[in-house]
């Protein structure tokens, strides 16, 4: 490899370097095969503590953290708010320190604030990775998006990817967009006004509200989860109009190129934001998405942890 | 006790000073401001190659106390004021409990009697515990020492209220000082709304919520025939409003803060929560029109909006973390480094807007080096460059923006009340 990964900790793809994102993928790649064995595991991180720390309800997250720690032959801890300290007012901080006290090596976080896991990996020495800030970053889902996207058509630079959904309050398009646009990618965000971010042109994007036109050329799509809120009294006649007016289904998709891949970061919402014909249907690479979740974290996971060691290792030289 | 500054360049717009003299201090005032005086003194300060100002008048201070004595007292503000080479501080109401009544007015006048270490004098609030529904009574408030009335953190939402207000304090001859902002607008908003906002996914805080009210502001102002002075400008739009309400009249004065002619929405981009302010940083047409706004004189003050919060309280979530920072330290090096050294500002005009004007708009006999006037003296070295450490503040607080900064600019020497209140420790002398 040209590049050596250096990082402790991987909070986001905004900071990272075009060859730092193919040092990833590359990495993915390699592990990929290790999920394929009649024994699902390599010694890479024995004798590590991996510890998820969710403040934020997840399982698919967390599980794919899980057992890719697991396939590295980690040991690994789960805390949830629920039955942390958390609730009693301890700092995000504190937590963490405590964490490291008990000679944790990787704290993966989930966390509602934007910007939660880089102030945590500034006050540790442990690594940390984010898995997913408020609406800042979710940099291993951006991650097994582009790697799935690659492994089908076989490169990022050139093509024509869309994001339709919510892009104000998703932290999967933010990373989307840097990983994306780091490779060479064109990306165009799609979303009713409202749901657009004010100067995301600047973040190297196009920015449309017709879905069609997002389609019209794209390479592929990838559909981001809508969020409705429950209790809303018009929640119902909004999903359906979104379904109408940015809805991925059949119809759309044939005035879009033929082998366009369908993307969704889970979970799904039949019939809100994509039908399930899509879902399923020949297009859709969504289960292959979950798939590959795996190896991009053991190679996350894998990273900084030995770039980690690589530092202890020079600070007690 | 007498003291003699020798040779500075002596800067008083107040009198259209500027030149190389000596100024003479006897029994707490000023006695002469002449070239060459041969006097004796107790003290003797060689000035040559010097500054020497006014004591900075800061017109909006948060001194914490009463309340928050965690966060900041009015002793170690006004130690921190001295360093600063502030001389008289402004002290906004919203404490706890707040200004808003005879007795706390009366319970922080104590206070500072007791303990204050430079000139400190006190804001009102406009209404009672500062929540916009009845005005308090600005008549007792002004004879117990207010010069001026704010409910600074909050602005007055009801419009006939503060046209109330505004009248009231007409008749009182005492100023409004407006923080403007529309809370229905900017409820929830961390960050200014723009690409900062964007890339970092945290809610943004549009210019609308202030440049709205400052609109309305300026018309409730007109209609009362009233002074009105606008706190910490932020945006371009604010300083467009306030150059054309200067042109129709209308009694305006108005203040920005150095973080917000210095930094914009940029240094947020690490989620440095000492970036966290409200109004918040702009994006970087704003700082450039608050500049030109400073350059034009469409903005008349520089005040540092020092608000000082725990470590606890800023070394959280982002979105959890206070707002505000101090600024009584660093807010004369910021103006030279970023106004004065850049050729957009004059020294005269840097006196005027960080001691005369804001002396004028509250009425209060500071600002100047005048013969008789009480002595507040600073001496500058203009040139010298130094770096901002936490470890060296002396505010309680150590939230200041400028952390790892460097500045130049430094205070030698704080004359406050006719004494050396404050001498620079590491003045190589």
């Amino acid at each position: 490899m040209p590049v050596a990964w250096t990082r402790k900790d991987l909070l986001g793809l905004e900071d990272l370097s075009k060859e730092e994102i193919e040092l990833l993928l590359a990495t993915a790649e390699s592990f990929k095969e290790v999920s394929t064995r009649e024994i699902k595991k390599v010694p890479a991180l024995r004798g590590k503590t991996v510890v998820n720390l969710f403040y934020e309800p997840s399982t698919r997250t967390r599980v794919s953290f899980e057992i890719a720690a697991k396939r590295l032959s980690a040991d690994v801890i789960n805390i949830a708010t629920e039955t942390s300290s958390v609730r009693k007012g301890e700092t995000l901080i504190d937590t963490g320190k405590n964490i490291e006290a008990l000679k944790v090596d990787i704290i993966v976080v989930r966390h509602n604030y934007s910007g939660a896991a880089a102030m945590l990996g500034r006050h540790l020495k442990a690594s940390v990775i984010n898995a997913g800030d408020g609406w800042h970053e979710h940099p291993t889902q951006a991650l097994l998006d582009i790697f799935t996207l690659k492994e089908k058509l076989g490169r990022i630079a050139g093509l024509s990817v869309s994001i339709v959904g919510d892009i104000a309050h998703s932290r999967v398009a933010r990373s989307n967009i840097w990983g994306l646009t780091k490779l060479g990618a064109n990306v165009t965000v799609c979303a009713p006004k409202m749901l657009i971010p004010p100067a995301i042109e600047q973040m190297g994007v196009e920015v449309t509200s017709d879905i069609d036109e997002a389609l019209s050329n794209a390479d592929a799509v990838n559909v981001l989860r809508m969020q409705f809120e429950r209790d809303e009294e018009n929640a119902f006649p909004k999903q359906l109009e979104y379904f109408k007016n940015f809805g991925i289904t059949q119809e759309r998709l044939e005035k879009a190129k033929k082998d366009i891949i369908v993307m969704h970061p889970g979970p799904l919402n039949r019939g809100i934001e994509i039908s399930s014909e899509i879902a399923d249907g020949a297009n859709s690479v969504i289960l292959e998405q979950v798939t590959n979740g795996i190896a991009v974290r053991m190679a996350a996971l894998f990273l900084v942890a030995q770039a980690n060691e690589n530092i202890s290792h020079d600070n007690t030289d | 006790m007498t003291i003699l500054i020798k040779d500075g360049r002596v800067i008083d717009p107040a009198n259209k000073i500027d030149g190389i003299y000596d100024i003479l201090v006897e029994n707490d005032k000023i006695s002469e401001v002449a070239k060459n005086i041969t006097t004796s003194a107790d003290d003797i300060i060689d000035a040559t190659g010097k500054i020497v100002m006014p004591g900075i008048v800061d017109m909006h201070v948060h001194l914490r106390e009463p309340g928050r004595e965690d966060k900041e007292t009015v002793a170690t503000a006004t130690k921190a004021a001295l360093r600063g080479g502030v001389t008289s501080v402004l002290a906004m109401p919203n404490t706890q409990p707040a200004i808003d009544c005879p007795e706390s007015a009366q319970l922080l006048k104590s206070i500072i009697d007791k303990t204050a270490k430079a000139n400190v004098f006190i804001c009102a609030s406009i209404t009672r515990e500062r929540l916009g529904r009845e005005l308090t009574d600005i008549a007792k408030l002004k004879k117990i020492g207010a010069v001026a009335i704010s409910d600074d953190g909050s602005s007055v939402d009801n419009d006939e209220l503060l046209l109330e207000a505004l009248k009231k304090a007409r008749e009182q001859d005492i100023l409004v000082i407006s923080h403007c902002e529309d809370k229905t607008i900017s409820a929830g908003g961390v960050v200014n709304l723009g690409i900062i906002s964007t890339r970092l996914g945290l809610r943004g805080i549009p210019s609308e919520s202030e440049y709205k009210r400052v609109q309305r502001d300026l018309q409730l102002a007109k209609k009362a025939k009233a002074r009105i002075h606008i706190a910490h400008l932020s945006c371009k739009e604010s300083v467009e409003l306030i150059a054309k309400a200067k042109k129709e009249g209308i009694k305006v004065s108005a203040e920005v803060a150095p973080h917000h002619f210095s930094l914009s929405e940029e240094a947020v981009s690490a989620f440095d929560t000492n970036m966290k302010m409200n109004p918040p940083l702009r994006n970087k047409q704003d700082v450039e029109a608050l500049k030109a706004g400073l350059e034009k004189g469409i903005i008349d003050v520089i005040a540092s909006d020092h608000a000082p919060h725990t470590e606890n309280e800023k070394e959280i979530e982002f979105g959890r973390a206070e707002f505000g920072v101090v600024g009584l330290e660093t807010e004369l090096a910021v103006s030279i480094t970023e106004l004065v050294n850049t050729g957009l500002l004059v020294w005269p005009d840097l006196v005027r807007k960080l001691c005369l004007n804001p002396a004028k708009i509250l009425g209060i006999d500071k600002g100047t080096l005048g013969v008789g006037c009480a002595a507040d003296i600073i001496v500058v070295s203009p040139d010298k460059e130094w770096i901002v450490r936490k470890e060296a503040l002396v505010s309680k607080s150590k939230n200041s923006a400028f952390l790892g900064k460097k500045l130049t600019g430094v205070v030698e020497y704080t004359i406050c009340n006719g004494s050396i209140a404050y001498k620079n420790p590491d003045s190589g002398e």
